[in-house]
């Protein structure tokens, strides 16, 4: 009876990861993304709920009791959250994963369950799902404005930090060479500690390739309780978290290193650099900020042949891409060819821009590629930057920039900028835009929201 | 070695190249819902965290199985639901709005 049970619930976690697997398929391309999650969600449904009927588990007013906790908590706050704060709370899910991985493993632990190899699996568990949660839990609290999202550094950190990790690494295996659990407790707390040294230092702009890489490790922590579990009394669903989890490290390692090409830096610049902590020395910016009126950037406009939008952070905060909409609809019925220039890792993950646009109607053949549109701004009336900063910098054309290098959008090219902006502040990785100061560049001040209605007022006027 | 470590680690190696396969042709456009699906997919550790908790026998254990319980859980509905919210935005055919 119970082989055939355990053979049932094998059965179904075998059909949990392929369909894991055709759902990752399915949501690498937009025409069956949607379909993805859904055959995912499917999967996961069925997994969760056959592990309830693995023999021998007791405790299960607990467990239903935490599922029902966290599920409905968790479905709530996703629901509920506005479409702006989508990165935070990928951050934070993820967070929750790594978290559970690094309980998961400290249970396993407690157990001191048999071989020193399984123990040595547990404990890697844990040290990567602490830094994972601990990191995660930085870059949603930067993001979501609740922690100052500039670099913080603090003095002499890079030896402060491996001495927290190693003196953290030595109680662990302390831990394991004496099977005392009582070492466990300030491995945990300098692991953790350790995760939110290694986040703070990092600025805000550089926090969608924290997230896609804490999602990776998260996976890899999953993963490596799997392993841990498989040569436990249950060690079967060890082999659905060992394949999930692997497959979630692999392919959001991946995803990183695309990220961080995209933005021209290295992983380990990423963390290590503080970067935008200092600002650059010896350059001095020539020129004057121009401020314009809404109404001269809509006569401006209505005469233009072509306009490009280059939408940033900026947008979203303001959530402005529905005016952003009427304005290129209503541009568009006075003849003016309008196009949208989407830069990688504008906003504050990759794909952000298009996602928020997609919201509001604008259809995908309007939004260009970096690569698609640089070629295009020479021949290009106006361009309208909104709320973006780094990613249009030219200073990452100058060497010795901190910014040197990043593939930007060159809107500079244009014969007139217009730079919709709250106010005069840097951008995100803190570095002065020299853009702003350039001759064929305008500004115009206020909220985006506040700034784009405005001019489709005054587009209608005329 | 266990034979069991060993055949979950030829099971991992396998894994990892189906991931890097899977992802390595995506458009941009998709890399935000990608990291999510991800992040909904590594809600997996609910499994584990349920057998953790199922095994649990002192308090120290269940408090800790139960923690692992609900952050699972909260992995798993709130990076679907996420994911959902964010995926819905591309269906054209029920977008708010909608072209004129």
């Amino acid at each position: 009876m119970t082989t055939f049970v355990q053979d049932a619930i094998n059965a179904v976690y075998v059909v949990a990861v392929i369909v894991f697997v055709l759902g990752l398929r399915a949501m690498s391309s937009p025409a069956t993304a949607r379909r993805g999650i859904l055959y995912a969600g499917v999967a996961m449904l069925l997994a969760v709920v056959v592990t309830f009927f693995s023999p021998s588990l007791s405790n299960f007013a607990l467990i239903a009791l935490g599922v029902a906790i966290g599920g409905l908590g968790g479905w709530y706050w996703a629901r509920v959250v506005q479409m702006t704060a989508m990165p935070q709370m990928v951050a934070v899910f993820n967070g929750m994963g790594g978290g559970a991985a690094a309980a998961i493993a400290a249970v396993t632990l407690l157990f001191g369950l048999g071989s020193r190899a399984t123990a040595g699996l547990s404990l890697s568990g844990a040290i990567i799902g602490s830094i994972s949660i601990a990191g995660s839990m930085i870059a949603f609290l930067k993001l979501q404005g609740w922690l100052r999202s500039k670099p913080i550094v603090l003095p002499a950190r890079q030896y402060v930090n491996t001495a927290v990790l190693v003196v953290g690494l030595g109680f662990g295996v302390w831990a394991l060479w004496q099977f005392s659990t009582f070492w466990l407790l300030p491995f945990y707390v300098l692991l953790l500690l350790y995760g939110v040294l290694l986040t703070l230092p990092i600025g805000g702009a550089d926090m969608p390739v924290v997230i896609s890489l804490t999602n990776a490790l998260t996976g890899i922590a999953v993963a490596l309780d799997g392993f841990a579990l498989v040569n436990g009394p249950l060690g079967d669903a060890g082999y659905a978290m060992v394949i999930a989890g692997v497959l979630v490290g692999s392919a959001g390692s991946l995803l990183t290193v695309l990220m961080a090409k995209a933005m021209n830096r290295s992983i380990a610049n990423v963390f290590f650099g503080a970067f935008g902590a200092t600002e650059e020395e010896g350059t001095t910016i020539q020129g004057a900020l121009k401020p314009i009126e809404a109404s001269d950037v809509a006569v401006m406009l209505s005469y233009a042949s072509k306009v490009i939008i280059a939408p940033g952070y900026g947008l979203a905060v303001a959530q402005a891409q529905g005016k952003v909409r009427e304005l290129a609809d209503l541009l568009e019925q006075k003849g003016v060819t309008v196009k949208f220039a989407i830069h990688p890792v504008a906003g504050r993950m990759p794909g952000h821009m298009n996602v928020l646009l997609a919201e509001a109607g604008v259809s995908y053949d309007k939004l260009f590629d970096r690569d698609e549109i640089n070629q295009e701004f020479p021949s290009t009336d106006v361009v309208l930057v909104i709320g973006a900063n780094d990613v249009v910098n030219p200073a990452a054309r100058r060497q010795g920039s901190p910014l040197y290098g990043m593939p930007i959008l060159d809107v500079d090219a244009a014969k007139n900028v217009i730079v919709l902006k709250r106010g005069s502040g840097k951008g995100f990785a803190g570095i002065e835009n020299d853009l702003f100061y350039r001759e064929n560049t305008h500004m115009l001040y206020g909220d985006a929201q506040a700034s784009l209605t405005k001019l489709v007022q005054e587009l209608k006027k005329l | 070695m266990a034979a069991d470590l060993w055949t979950a680690l030829f099971i991992a190696l396998l894994a990892a190249f189906t991931g890097y396969e899977v992802i390595s042709r995506v458009p941009v456009l998709l890399h935000t819902p990608l990291m999510s699906g991800s992040n909904f997919i590594h809600g997996i550790v609910l499994v584990g965290a349920i057998v953790a908790l199922g095994i649990a026998t002192t308090p120290l254990e269940q408090g800790i199985g139960f923690v692992a319980v609900v952050m699972g859980a909260m992995n798993v509905t709130g990076g679907y639901v996420v994911t959902e919210r964010i995926l819905a935005m591309f269906d054209r055919s029920k977008r708010k709005g909608g072209p004129p």
